[in-house]
């Protein structure tokens, strides 16, 4: 090989990783020390505290709560994103549904500030997409102030996150599909299979590792839901905390009170949490291998 | 029978279609019409198009600005990314050195690490560069966050490439830098446009960085600007101008998708099954 390896070795690896050490590593690695202080943002005022920030975080009634909403996304975020987009990834597979796919897909290109105000705007009251609706079709008692009522605001905000999440893992799916050979429907079809049993014994089962991924990234985006909840939310987190999550109290006690020690360790929290999630999903969605050879 | 079932199954698509493109349909057509318009019924369609919104929105309540600054730190940063983050996979992918494992893991180690946890430390190591608030503290953040997931993609892109054609470009007298950027750069092609697509959406609907980074008002991106917009105008409710603000910023996007669908589809999945 030619001379020059090491320079070029060099020259090629020390800016990214200089880049990487100062704003990745290095603010994890505090991140892990700050939780262990009452860091108030004066760097000369700074004292060990030990455990004292971990033992307010479970007696925090607005970041318990924050837990149990994250905790609900979890369970209906990605059960409900899942089940619809393998509805969809399955009833679109003939010719002629295929466009279908185009359109779904749209709202995952949009940010989530744009996803937040639109549907903002949805929920509004008096002027909104929904009550309008609600009203033209004769529904009005159903009419409601979405984001203003405990019961309903979370789920309005879960409502959401599906509605921009289905389409990304239709195309995700349908794309795994249709590497399913054909001869093993044609089989299930001759011994008289209907349309559910082959969803469910052959479809499913064949991209499971799709499935799998899905679970890991939608329980990961559950644990997070700020953005959503920050601009959409009255308070925001609100009404009275009913959309509480656990970014949004780390944000809040960072960046409106200045206590970082306590912030730090919210994140060291949410860190603990994403991980247990993916390893439990990895486990917990582990199947046999299908061999379709 | 099976035509009926058909017909339903075709009726629910086109449900789903409709909850899809609805809202973003209502805001397009609420964007061009007034405050009153709006008020008195959602669905009326506007008496007369008002493009002043659009200009309203565009100059008075600076979406134009705030696209700028989008464009400005997205663009740098999906350079910066890309250029670092292919160098970096090319050199972990294709030579012997002490530590290339060592680095490798720690790079994909930092995908499973939550934002949030560095969010309070980043501010403050932001902060004493004292780049908050600028162009470039905000390339460079975007570009570091951004840097894992490339440098991963990007690995598995250059091992599957030919290593007869780098030795042969090395004995006609090539540099190692001339290797990778006039030969093997140009052959990972289809695997940088994946990870420059997957990438440019990242970076363009970045919200949480922004918002702690990012204080500036005239510096704000367009996730950011929006999100304050929608604060800031409700009060003074100038509903429609908020709207035309809305519809501006998905335009861009929803331009690049009917342009590129394809493309955007399999670039985001591929990524996604990495």
């Amino acid at each position: 090989m030619r001379p020059g390896k090491y320079r070029f070795l060099a020259g090629a690896m020390i800016p990214p990783l200089v880049l990487y050490g100062v704003f990745v590593i290095s603010p994890y690695a505090q991140a892990f020390y700050l939780a262990f202080t009452d860091f108030n943002g004066v760097s000369s005022d700074v004292h060990l505290v030990g455990l004292e920030n971990f033992g307010r975080l479970l007696r925090d009634p607005l970041f318990l709560k924050g837990l149990r909403h994250n905790g609900l996304l979890l369970l209906a975020v990605p059960l409900g994103t899942i089940a619809l987009a393998l509805f969809f990834a399955a009833a679109t597979g003939r010719r002629g549904t295929r466009p279908y796919r185009v359109v779904y897909f749209f709202p995952q290109l949009l940010s989530v500030a744009i996803i937040a105000v639109l549907w903002q705007f949805v929920y509004t009251p008096n002027s909104g997409l929904l009550n309008g609706f609600l009203r033209a079709v004769g529904l009005a008692s159903l009419r409601r102030s979405w984001l203003a009522e405990p019961d309903l605001a979370l789920w309005c905000v879960i409502a959401a996150m599906v509605w921009a999440a289905v389409g990304f893992y239709v195309v995700l799916f349908s794309a795994a599909m249709e590497s399913i050979p054909v001869d093993l429907y044609e089989a299930a079809a001759l011994d008289g299979a209907g349309p559910f049993a082959v969803f469910r014994r052959i479809t499913v089962p064949l991209i499971w590792d799709s499935v799998q991924v899905a679970f890991i990234y939608l329980g990961i985006a559950a644990l997070d839901g700020f953005a959503l909840v920050q601009i959409m939310t009255v308070g925001p987190g609100g009404p009275d905390g009913s959309t509480e999550v656990m970014g949004l109290s780390l944000y809040r006690n960072a960046f409106t009170y200045g206590k970082y020690g306590y912030a730090s360790a919210m994140g060291v929290a949410i860190f603990f949490l994403t991980l247990t999630l993916a390893v439990f999903t990895l486990r917990a969605t582990k199947r046999e291998a299908v061999e379709t050879a | 029978m099976i035509g009926v079932r058909a017909r339903f199954l075709h009726l629910v698509l086109l449900g789903w279609a409709a909850v899809v493109t609805l809202p973003l349909l209502w805001a397009v057509m609420s964007s061009l019409k007034t405050d009153a318009e709006i008020f008195d019924s959602p669905w009326s369609l506007p008496s007369r198009l008002r493009w002043e919104n659009w200009a309203r929105a565009w100059e008075q309540a600076s979406i134009g600005r705030y696209l700028l600054n989008t464009v400005v730190v997205v663009g740098g940063a999906l350079f910066l990314t890309m250029l670092l983050g292919s160098l970096m996979a090319y050199c972990l992918a294709r030579y012997k050195f002490f530590g290339n494992r060592f680095i490798y893991y720690t790079l994909v180690a930092g995908m499973l690490f939550p934002v949030f946890l560095a969010l309070v430390p980043l501010f403050f190591v932001v902060n004493q560069l004292g780049m908050l608030g600028t162009y470039h503290g905000l390339i460079l953040v975007y570009a570091a966050y951004a840097l894992p997931f490339t440098v991963f993609f990007l690995h598995a892109f250059f091992r599957g490439l030919p290593a007869a054609v780098a030795e042969a470009a090395f004995i006609d007298g090539c540099s190692h830098a001339g290797v990778f950027f006039r030969v093997m750069l140009p052959m990972a092609r289809p695997g940088l446009v994946s990870v420059g697509i997957f990438n440019f959406l990242g970076l363009w609907n970045q919200y949480l960085l922004p918002l702690v980074l990012n204080p500036d008002p005239d510096r704000y991106v367009l996730a950011q600007g929006l999100a304050s917009l929608a604060v800031s105008q409700g009060y003074r409710s100038d509903w429609s101008g908020l709207f035309a603000g809305l519809v501006i910023a998905i335009l861009p996007v929803l331009v690049a998708y009917v342009l590129f669908q394809r493309q955007i589809r399999a670039g985001l999945t591929a990524g996604a099954l990495r």
